[in-house]
């Protein structure tokens, strides 16, 4: 029973091939994004703003997991809380400059995920998902329990902002997110590469038939462990970053409803498109951002039916549902030409 | 000795709670290939409504363990029929995400209507106090709950090996390709085990309706335990999932009395160290190494 649940090829809805995107339309959606990302807060609040940023390169190495390789991680929190933490307490305690900090966090987070991800790696499917949820739970029981580090329930507060000898205070959020945005690019730009290097070539021959992969030599288990510790190294990133925006660490970082905030950011967004975790980030941001200021205190109502409602119908997400649209189009261009020229010599690349 | 006994039995009366819903979470995935989220939420909404039936209608707990189950059972049927039917056929994640979006909002729901403090409950006068069993005093209603779910676990055995239902939902959950090939209708029985898994945990939440705090989140890390019950135990294994559920109640209720930091750390060193040297599980079979 549990073979046809492990060995079946995945469904294509949720994992579409790694796209062959135009060249030209790549930079053009790349130079989009980033001027969006510049001009994030002029418009946006600036400590939400770096929010959503850090939120959405979370949701994009959660895809690298769930979209690329084929595992759903539903303990992430561990690696985003536990390197907020860290984060947090090097700033705190030592004054460094905090992108220090932060990659100090990040490193913490992939030093947690090798053991975790061996041990997880041994249970594929479903399974995956529910020893990464309890291993999160344990991680979080740890953080709840050594208070004195990490303050328990009261969280760890007075997180300084220090960026090379700059102090920069509470007002200054605007200067902070242009100083921070680098960090969580560069994360963005190293989730694009790992995606599409050779070695992201095998993670996505694994999710798609495992056996295979292993049949032509590659050691899936060790590829698995690798994404693995990469995807906590940039959850990590981004959760750092988070830290030192906010200038405290709460406990809610290391609980799985944050582990399932960020799988609802990604499939929302669109499995296997990395754009897609930017665009659910943005919005789950904003919708919660919005719902707060409205006072509405039962945010986990929208969450949960958002996340009902996208399974049930919207299976490929916003980014994916275009992706999809935009190559359905140009295949039927293609084939239209492809009749009209009747070159029988004329092969499409 | 007298202190061990004592952890011993309340180790049994929190697995109690485990192995009864473990077994329908088992039940569960067996049959429908899904991995309930929601199973801690139904656990939840039994103790809740074990207690607003006290409070409203005043059936005691006599009553409740025999009406919430029923009204679980129709709940069940209900979410199977409007939500989890209609991703039976994709990848078990998303039924997985489904269940999980139904948790966050069946517990904001309660939240909203009971708020967060603890709804109050007394079990009735006949399991209140202590006995003393040949110079051993414990608390009653533990006892009773392990006894009561000793019997509901073994009434479930009774009807899995007896009766050719059982046989048809072991059929399903160990061979379901054999089993359809057989002319089993196996998809005939997706609805009514869901509505009996549902209606199991929904037991469970009301023997642990007198015992724990009755509020919205009590289901939240009980869940996530169940998931490493399972994991333990082998989730294919129905007998695996009652087993582990016993056996991590009492590594709780040890770890609680000797180790009260690391009490809820140990269950998952425990699941660490199962997956560590059988991947399967206690009683499972090995999976295919996908």
């Amino acid at each position: 029973m549990t073979q046809s649940t492990v060995t079946q090829a995945p469904v294509t809805e949720a994992h579409p091939p790694v796209a062959a995107t135009d060249p030209r339309l790549r930079w053009v959606l790349l130079a989009a994004g980033l001027v969006a990302a510049l001009a994030l807060p002029w418009f946006v609040y600036p400590p939400v703003a770096m929010d959503i940023v850090a939120m959405a390169l979370f949701a994009i190495a959660l895809d690298i997991l769930l979209g690329y390789t084929g595992l759903l991680s539903f303990g992430h929190a561990a690696f985003w809380g536990s390197s907020a933490y860290v984060t947090g307490l090097i700033a705190t305690h030592y004054g460094v400059p905090f992108p220090v900090a932060v990659i100090g966090g990040a490193l913490f987070a992939m030093v947690l995920a090798l053991p975790a991800g061996y041990l997880s790696v041994r249970r594929s499917g479903i399974y995956f998902a529910m020893v990464t949820l309890a291993f999160a739970q344990m991680v979080y029981f740890v953080g709840y329990r050594w208070s004195d580090l990490t303050g328990g329930e009261n969280g760890l507060q007075g997180v300084p902002r220090q960026f090379f000898g700059i102090d920069l205070v509470e007002t200054d959020s605007f200067y902070f997110y242009y100083a921070a945005l680098p960090i969580l690019l560069l994360g963005m730009w190293a989730a694009w590469r790992i995606v599409h290097s050779p070695f992201g070539r095998v993670l996505v021959s694994i999710r798609d038939n495992s056996q295979r992969a292993r049949a032509l030599g590659y050691e899936v288990d060790r590829y698995k462990v690798v994404a693995f510790v990469l995807s906590a190294g940039l959850t990590g990133l981004a959760g750092g970053v988070f830290a030192i925006n906010h200038g405290f660490v709460a406990l809610t970082e290391l609980h799985w409803s944050t582990s399932g905030e960020v799988v609802l950011m990604t499939v929302l967004g669109g499995i296997g498109t990395l754009w897609g975790g930017i665009l659910g980030a943005f919005l789950a941001v904003m919708l919660a951002d919005y719902l707060a200021s409205s006072g509405f205190d039962g945010i986990d109502l929208v969450t949960g039916s958002v996340f009902v409602l996208v399974v049930l119908l919207f299976r490929r997400g916003l980014w994916g549902t275009v992706r999809h649209q935009w190559l359905v189009w140009q295949q039927r261009r293609r084939s239209r030409r492809a009749s009209a020229s009747a070159d029988p010599t004329r092969r499409e690349p | 000795m007298n202190a061990l006994l004592q952890y011993a039995v309340q180790g049994l009366a929190a697995g109690s709670f485990y192995a009864l819903a473990a077994l329908g979470l088992a039940i569960i995935f067996g049959v429908l290939g899904v991995v309930n989220f929601a199973h801690g939420a139904f656990y939840m909404l039994g103790a809740v409504t074990a207690a607003v039936l006290l409070d409203t209608l005043n059936l005691t707990l006599w009553w409740s363990l025999l009406v919430v189950p029923v009204l679980m059972f129709a709940f069940g049927v209900v979410v199977e029929r409007l939500f989890v039917q209609w991703l039976l056929r994709l990848d078990a994640l998303y039924n997985f995400l489904l269940t999980f979006g139904l948790t966050l909002v069946l517990v904001e729901l309660v939240k909203q209507k009971y708020g967060v403090s603890g709804l109050p409950y007394k079990p009735p006068k006949a399991l209140q106090g202590r006995v003393d069993l040949a110079g051993v005093v414990l608390p009653r209603y533990q006892l009773f709950v392990f006894l009561f779910s000793v019997a509901i676990c073994v009434l479930v055995w009774l009807v899995m090996t007896q009766t050719r239902v059982g046989m048809i939902v072991r059929a399903s959950t160990e061979k379901p390709e054999l089993a359809r090939a057989l002319g089993i209708n196996v998809g005939r029985w997706v609805t009514p085990v869901f509505g009996f898994g549902v209606a199991i945990a929904g037991l469970a939440g009301v023997l642990a309706a007198p015992f724990r705090a009755i509020t919205a989140d009590m289901g939240n890390n009980f869940a996530i335990i169940l998931f490493a019950v399972v994991v333990i135990g082998g989730l294919g294994s129905i007998v695996g999932a009652v087993v582990a559920g016993f056996l991590v109640g009492l590594v709780e209720a040890f770890g609680q009395a000797y180790a009260p930091t690391f009490a809820q750390i140990l269950i998952f060193v425990l699941m660490a160290l199962v997956i560590l040297v059988r991947p399967a599980g206690l009683f499972g079979r090995k999976e295919a190494t996908a």
